[in-house]
């Protein structure tokens, strides 16, 4: 059992997040930030490894893991 | 469920001004990761460059200076001498650092300075709105080489970590990428070793970091990563120099 | 007891004088005629345990300046002109940080690479600035080997004090004299400690410290020049200082600094001996510059005559200071050339 979160505030819309899940469990949310951005949304269904390869690539350090 | 990635106490909470997908954001959380790991943050000093990374203590948490365009190595000099017990460390772009700093460096380096230096190579000057750096790969174009960087009219690349792994008194050269999850754990480990040697007195340790610059290399942030990958390690080939 | 008198040149006084100031730190490049100076330091600062560094430029000596300064040290460098030139980058940054500094330019023939003789010509770079932005650096002119070894400790002091940098502006002739100096230990200790709370240390029990010169936000530049120029006026009015000699009953008056106030001043006590009434102002200070002085001058006082190594700079300053109310005459020589006495007298023949 893992999950991530996503701070939406922060983040830029770069999508190395999507680029790098390997469970594909990270989606452009169609929704826009206050800097404008279309953030990420993470989507749970329970398949999160918790491998934090999301995290280590977020250049903005938008994301934190539990485990 | 516990917290297993967290953000490190050396970075403040603010947004960055980097562009979607810059390297440098990614960066500066790996310097203050290891900050926090080695428990130094409350001793230690920074140098920001002239580049995009000049306003680095926006959102590090922690002493820091900025220095003229390539001359942080000259600051960081007097600031480790006055001040042996800190540590202090450089952050530079390949323009600071390669270019107009490129006096700076060798000397430093080659008086050994116990000291510790972030390079980021990201094959283009990124403040002032994508020109060309002296590490732009051959047919690069940006806008000071519309027709690609030419090795007859700007010469070639230019390969400062091997060029300094030629000095006696350089401790520790390194290259590493942040180009995917498995590199950015090995540059990760790079840094720190740098970071360590200074702890331990060995002396001037660099590490190159490839970093993306997807505005002024003009593609989306995942496609920087494979253009790292795939295109600019063959000319800045990764591991350590010395 | 005897004073505790040495034989000394005005560059290894002005290194002394540093080191009894409690300089922490030096940083210098070789450069004629100053460079029994960083020689000085070179030997005599790790002997006390203080860092010297020979520098790989001019750029890098006055950025490690920076540095040490930032560190919160005593820190210095000195050259000569073209040296000087070099360093005015680090002096505009050293200015937008607010970091005291202590620049010594012992001064040579210009422009370019000129000539290795003495010169007064980088007035105007001292005193107005020199690099880009608005900012000043305090200039002190010495015009002795004694005043080179105890401007030391002012400078210093000022530059703590105000936070900003320095210039000890001398020429080849004062570096390279030898004259017996008075190592007077009153004069040499800093007598006050100047707290440095934005200094980096490591943030041990307090916010991070930030030594910065860009501010990218609306108008916050601009309130920085503000504070600047507050801090600029405060200077003008504490800091000016001269030495006046005869301003009684002159009607003549000569104004000087540095090596050619010493020229001057035989002038004056040569032509007063003759019965002619000769005064004489040495601006110490050049900036700021001592305007106060030349506001009270005597009403006999019918001309002024500036004398210079240069082709005319401290002259816009007195000019501006008399502000029209005499007339003021000019003698200059420059690129190694040095008025002498005689020429001086002729010219105030020329204009009695």
């Amino acid at each position: 059992m893992a999950k991530i979160t996503i701070d939406s505030e922060k983040c830029k819309g770069c999508l190395l997040c999507i680029t790098f899940c390997p469970k594909g469990l990270i989606k452009v949310s169609g929704k826009f930030n206050k800097r404008g951005a279309d953030f990420v949304e993470f989507k749970d269904s329970g398949e999160c490894l918790g491998c934090v390869q999301c995290a280590i690539m977020c250049p903005d350090c938008c994301i934190e893991v539990y485990k | 469920m516990k917290k297993i990635f967290s953000h490190p106490v050396s970075l403040r909470k603010t947004s960055t001004h980097y562009c979607p997908g810059c390297g440098h954001g990614l960066c500066h959380r790996l310097v203050a990761e290891i900050i926090d790991e080695l428990g130094i943050r409350e001793k230690t000093i920074a140098i920001a460059p002239v580049g995009c990374a000049v306003l680095a203590y926006d959102y590090w948490d922690f002493d820091c200076t900025e220095a003229a365009h390539g001359r942080a190595l000259a600051v960081a000099t007097a600031i480790k001498r006055v001040r042996p017990e800190n540590i202090v460390f450089t952050y530079q772009g390949d323009g600071d650092l390669a270019a107009i700093g490129t006096n700076e460096t060798i000397h430093t380096a080659n008086r050994g300075e116990n000291l510790t230096v972030i390079f980021i190579n990201n094959a283009v000057y990124g403040m002032t709105g994508g020109q060309m750096a002296p590490t732009t790969l051959l047919g690069q174009k940006t806008t000071t080489t519309p027709l690609g960087r030419q090795a007859n009219l700007q010469g070639f690349p230019l390969k400062v970590s091997e060029l300094l792994s030629q000095l006696p008194a350089v401790k520790y050269i390194e290259r590493v990428s942040l180009h995917s999850p498995q590199e950015v754990i090995k540059a990760k480990k790079a840094i720190k070793q740098a970071f360590q040697n200074q702890l331990d007195n060995q002396g001037f340790s660099l590490v190159e970091v490839l970093s993306a610059c997807p505005t002024y290399w003009g593609m989306p942030a995942h496609k920087a990563m494979s253009w790292i990958k795939e295109v600019m390690i063959k000319e800045f080939p990764l591991g350590r120099i010395k | 007891m005897k004073a505790n008198k040495i034989l000394m040149s005005g560059n290894e006084a002005f290194g002394e004088g540093a080191i009894q100031a409690g300089c922490q730190f030096y940083a210098g490049y070789p450069i004629t005629p100053q460079n029994e100076l960083i020689a000085y330091m070179a030997r005599h600062m790790p002997e006390r345990n203080k860092v010297f560094i020979q520098a790989e430029s001019e750029l890098a000596a006055i950025n490690m300046v920076f540095g040490a300064s930032a560190a919160g040290m005593r820190a210095m460098t000195s050259s000569s002109s073209p040296g000087i030139s070099l360093k005015q980058e680090g002096i505009s940054y050293m200015a937008g940080s607010q970091l005291p500094g202590v620049i010594v330019n012992v001064m040579r023939g210009g422009p370019g690479l000129g000539n290795i003789s003495p010169s007064q010509s980088d007035y105007f770079q001292a005193t107005r600035g020199g690099g880009h932005g608005d900012y000043h650096s305090i200039v002190i002119a010495p015009a002795s080997v004694q005043e080179a070894y105890d401007f030391m400790g002012l400078a210093f002091d000022l530059a703590d004090k105000y936070r900003n940098t320095v210039i000890v502006l001398g020429d080849g002739i004062l570096g390279q004299m030898m004259e017996p100096l008075r190592l007077s230990a009153a004069n040499q200790t800093p007598q006050t400690e100047y707290q440095k709370p934005w200094a980096l240390t490591g943030c041990k029990g307090r916010k991070p410290n930030i030594i910065r010169s860009l501010y990218l936000g609306d108008g916050v530049l601009e309130a920085l020049n503000v504070s600047l120029q507050k801090k600029y006026q405060l200077i003008q009015q504490e800091e000016a200082r001269y030495e006046g000699l005869f301003l009684d009953d002159a009607e003549i008056i000569l104004v000087a600094y540095g090596t050619m106030s010493r020229i001057s001043k035989v002038v004056v006590n040569n032509l007063r001996d003759k019965g002619k009434k000769i005064g004489m102002i040495r601006p110490i200070t050049l900036w700021p510059f001592p305007k106060k002085a030349f506001s009270g001058l005597p009403a006999m006082c019918s001309k002024l005559l500036v004398v210079e190594m240069s082709c005319g700079q401290m002259v816009e300053d007195v000019r501006l200071s008399v502000n029209g109310k005499y007339p003021v005459e000019f003698l200059g020589r420059a690129g190694g050339g040095v008025p002498a006495e005689e020429e001086i007298i002729e010219k105030i023949e020329s204009i009695l």
